[in-house]
């Protein structure tokens, strides 16, 4: 069965590899300083223990002050599971490094979140509107684009 | 009632100089009945084939219009007619218009000297495989042209393809002919059928084989229909016709499978040999349907091959064990015909089936394992150890 | 002398008989072998994700059955299994058993659309094609039986299914499972051994396990690599630990493996919903509860095995009627991720076929 790790056992561990990169933890989740976050990822990824190899999605929040981008990540080796979390703050351009040179999984979601939530990634190979046509206005799924008819 | 006979018939009404007007008569009315009949008869076999291939699908097929569905042709004949026919701007129009036309003409000349009852149409032609190789050639300059006047990519890839399918297997199909032509000891037609006092197809069964795969090739269908195939190019060479060119096209199309099963029935099935008081014209239809009902058969059942691999099938496979029924037959002649007269007899020819069907059967079997294709269709999957399922997350 | 060649771009899409609904892809041919590859999708983007932002928890429900319109029983399951995780709401094993059956009812039929285009896009004119959705005609009887919809059934609610299942519903499906595995071996002895269709599958877009994993492919996708994880086993939901089966992978991550797995993932359906018919006890078939359901504050992530591959919910409650937001991990979508090292290097006649081994569904990928 997965099992889900725990949260500060994992921010500890993050910690001790990458000081002050964790910066909160809660449950089975973990918050990571955005500038920390590719190295925090190959950690995850190449340490023998933990073996996160396989990115399951990358999601965006918009909680209005902040966007909020989670990561769940799963060891199928070891049958385990973790959400890891950033927040980026500011609403005109926000951005994020890119995780693909650690997973190839995020291409495509990280176009998607950039496209529907207007969050850019850094690094990303292909940063293009991917569901939505190039010259479309705004980014939809933000608490403030407003809609046509209610 | 042949061309000859028209044409003696009509100058015994005339004036000495007025035999052109004859000829000429003669002439449309031949063109006039073979025309008629081989669209008709394309007509009939669009109907059927849609019905066959409905039921081979667990479906019905066409079963609007009329009894059966039977006025199908007329109701699509209708609606090609009323469309209003498309000409890319950019189109080549010459190549464009032509197109269909030197698709279609290829299917009438070679019905035209088929024998079919005493006599073919056109009178006994002493060449007359020679010149049914020929014309079949010439429908893969019409597909070029149809694809080079549309000017239009995808219609390229199709046309491509086309053409070099096409000239891969005219060769296969040419030397299966000569097998044929060596045991008759004669180009003409009338005397290919006359000579099979025992159906070639029982003679020379590889010969048989290879020639209708060949046919299939030509005729672009499956498991060779590449070409056009939907699924890939949307249309491939016919991507730019609409109307009544596109329905030229579909018109050649069909009646290529009626004109190669003729054409099959009187190489190898005996023609319109068979037991009387039923016609000889009877015998030809049942034989050419069968042969017709195979070719539907298959193109219900079987998948596509991709270009490559149709030419390593052509010149791979069918191309050696084409040559090598040409010798084997040669030699069997050879051997078994009468020294002075170079005829044989019905016994000769039983002889020879009995040694060209384990002939037959052993080669198809050896090029089988040896074009080196066996592949294995289950190998044995042990699981990656990159996933654990039953590991217990500690 | 060198013969001058240029590469030639064409689009494929997003009208055209085999890309599976509108999707498009620019592909870059020298000659016929492919060099590059650009997919362009987003010609059924609808905004769900955005659409349920207004929609009370239990309206969603119709609106995830028009995700993957060939399997909405399992996109309904994914989402109230997330509903019920944030909630905590309880489910009464009756529910769960008929959970069950019914999700593998709806990855036979999704198999059978899958496999049937498959063949078509092989040139078996429609023939396979018909015969797959003659079967999937009787699934979606069943279907029909239960919930009153064929396709966008709508079956599931938060706290269970939403009614139980009328009396002949039990002896149509002893007769579906009795007649189906006949069925199976009849379509297997016409294809899986075929000559025409090994030549066009075999060794024919082969991916690596690690290449799998890296690009988060799941389903089919991934068990055709060998790489052996299903959600239903590594992290069993509903009475999925209760029932007995395998789980098949293929050798070597081509095409051919790809269709195998599915083919016999339906034989493996099979046998679940022979376990559960002989298990269910009767009982009620949906927790009561208020009208509105409001989840506490919070978020929760939870994944079931679709027919497709794994597909995931990830919903964010602020106490409301109606999430705060809500994400939808599409399996379609992410196995597209390795679609240009798939084809690179194949001709144009294998681009149409690992398209359609990989089996998306435009619904999924779009949302």
């Amino acid at each position: 069965m997965t099992r889900a790790l725990d949260g500060e056992e994992v921010a500890r561990r993050i910690n001790e590899a990458h000081p002050g990169a964790a910066s909160e933890w809660e449950g089975g989740d973990v918050w990571v300083e955005p500038e920390a976050l590719p190295a925090v990822a190959a950690f995850l990824k190449e340490t023998p223990d933990l073996d996160f190899a396989f990115l399951v999605s990358i999601s965006a929040v918009d909680y209005v002050e902040y966007f909020e981008l989670v990561y769940h990540l799963l060891s199928m080796r070891l049958n385990r599971n973790v959400t890891i979390k950033t927040r980026c703050y500011g609403r005109d351009e926000p951005s994020v490094p890119s995780v693909v040179g650690v997973w190839r999984g995020a291409e495509l979601q990280e176009r998607e979140v950039w496209d529907l939530m207007g969050v850019k990634f850094e690094g990303h190979p292909n940063m293009k509107r991917i569901l939505l046509w190039e010259d479309f206005p705004g980014h939809p799924l933000r608490k403030d684009f407003l809609r046509s008819a209610h | 009632m042949d061309f000859g006979g028209l044409h003696r018939l009509f100058t015994d009404f005339l004036p000495a100089g007025w035999e052109w007007i004859a000829f000429a008569v003669a002439g449309f009315l031949l063109s006039f009945a073979v025309i008629n009949v081989m669209i008709g008869l394309t007509a009939v076999y669009t109907w059927f084939e849609r019905r066959a291939l409905g039921r081979f699908q667990t479906r019905l097929g066409p079963n609007r219009w009329g009894p059966f569905g039977l006025f199908q042709p007329l109701a699509d004949v209708l609606k090609l007619i009323t469309k209003e026919d498309v000409i890319p701007a950019v189109a080549d129009k010459i190549a464009f218009t032509l197109a269909p036309i030197v698709l279609l003409v290829p299917g009438f000349l070679v019905v035209a000297v088929l024998p079919v009852g005493a006599e073919s149409f056109l009178g006994e032609l002493n060449v007359g495989i020679l010149f049914v190789i020929g014309v079949t050639g010439v429908s893969t300059l019409a597909i070029f042209m149809g694809a080079w006047g549309s000017r239009n990519k995808y219609a390229m890839f199709g046309a491509l393809r086309a053409v070099a399918m096409l000239i891969s297997y005219e060769v296969p199909m040419a030397l299966a002919l000569t097998g044929v032509v060596i045991t008759a000891g004669s180009l003409a037609l009338l005397d290919i059928v006359t000579e099979q006092a025992v159906p070639f197809a029982l003679v020379q069964p590889l010969g048989f084989i290879i020639f209708v795969t060949a046919a299939l090739a030509e005729m672009n269908r499956t498991p060779f229909d590449l070409v056009e195939g939907e699924s890939e190019l949307a249309g491939g060479y016919i991507t730019e016709f609409s109307g009544m060119k596109f329905g030229i096209f579909q018109l050649a199309e069909f009646m290529a499978p009626i004109v190669m099963s003729a054409l099959a029935t009187v190489l190898f099935l005996a023609g319109t040999k068979g037991w009387a008081p039923v016609p000889g014209l009877v015998w030809f239809a049942l034989k050419a349907f069968l042969v017709l009902f195979f070719l539907l058969w298959v193109r219900a059942t079987w998948p596509r091959l991709r270009i490559d691999q149709v030419m390593a099938f052509a010149w791979k496979g069918l191309l050696p064990l084409a040559l090598l029924n040409m010798f084997m037959v040669a030699l069997q002649v050879q051997l078994l015909q009468d020294p002075t007269t170079g005829e044989l007899t019905s016994g000769d020819l039983w002889r020879m089936a009995a040694f060209n069907w384990p002939l037959a059967i052993g080669s198809i079997v050896v090029a089988a394992n040896v074009l080196g294709q066996r592949r294995i269709s289950r190998r044995p999957a042990a699981p990656s150890p990159l996933a654990n399922m039953t590991a217990e997350g500690d | 002398m060198t013969i001058q060649t240029e590469p030639i771009t064409i689009n494929l899409g997003p009208q055209h008989p085999s890309t599976h609904g509108v999707f498009r892809i620019r592909v870059t041919f020298d000659g016929e072998v492919v060099i590059d590859v650009e997919p362009v999708f987003g010609y059924l983007h609808r905004g769900t994700e955005k659409l349920a932002e207004e929609r009370t928890y239990t309206q969603i429900v119709t609106l995830t059955d028009r995700l993957d319109y060939t399997s909405s029983m399992t996109n309904n399951l994914a989402y109230v299994r997330t509903v019920e995780k944030l909630g905590s709401i309880p489910v009464p094993e009756r529910a769960m058993y008929m959970r069950v059956i019914a999700s593998e009812l709806q990855r036979i039929a999704s198999h059978l659309v899958s496999t049937g285009f498959f063949l078509q896009e092989l040139g078996v004119f429609v023939t396979l094609l018909m015969y797959c959705f003659r079967e999937r005609e009787r699934v979606l009887d069943l279907f029909e039986m239960l919930c009153g919809a064929r396709v966008t059934v709508s079956y599931m609610r938060p706290g269970g299914v939403f009614q139980d299942a009328p009396e002949d519903f039990w002896p149509a499906l002893d007769t579906f499972v009795r007649d189906m595995p006949g069925y199976i071996d009849d379509l297997e002895g016409l294809i899986s051994d075929n000559e025409i269709v090994l030549a066009r599958t075999r060794d024919i877009g082969v991916l690596t396990p690690e290449l799998a994993i890296d690009s988060s492919a799941s389903g089919p996708v991934l068990r055709g690599s060998s790489v052996q994880w299903d959600l239903r086993k590594a992290a069993s939901y509903e009475v999925y630990d209760r029932v007995a089966f395998d789980v098949p992978i293929g050798s070597s991550g081509d095409s051919y493996d790809r269709y195998i797995v599915r083919i016999q993932e339906m034989r493996q359906s099979i046998s679940i919903i022979q376990q559960c018919i002989d298990q269910i006890e009767p009982g009620p078939v949906r927790t009561e509860g208020p009208f509105f359901v409001r989840p506490p504050a919070g978020d929760a992530y939870s994944s079931v095995e679709a027919p497709r591959g794994e597909l995931g919910f990830y919903i964010v409650s602020d106490g409301g009627i109606s999430p705060y937001r809500c994400k939808i991990r599409s399996p379609s979508y992410i196995n597209l991720t390795s679609l240009k090292d798939l084809v690179v290097g194949w001709k144009l006649a294998d681009l149409v076929v690992i398209f359609g081994s990989v089996d998306v569904n435009m619904g999924e990928v779009d949302r």
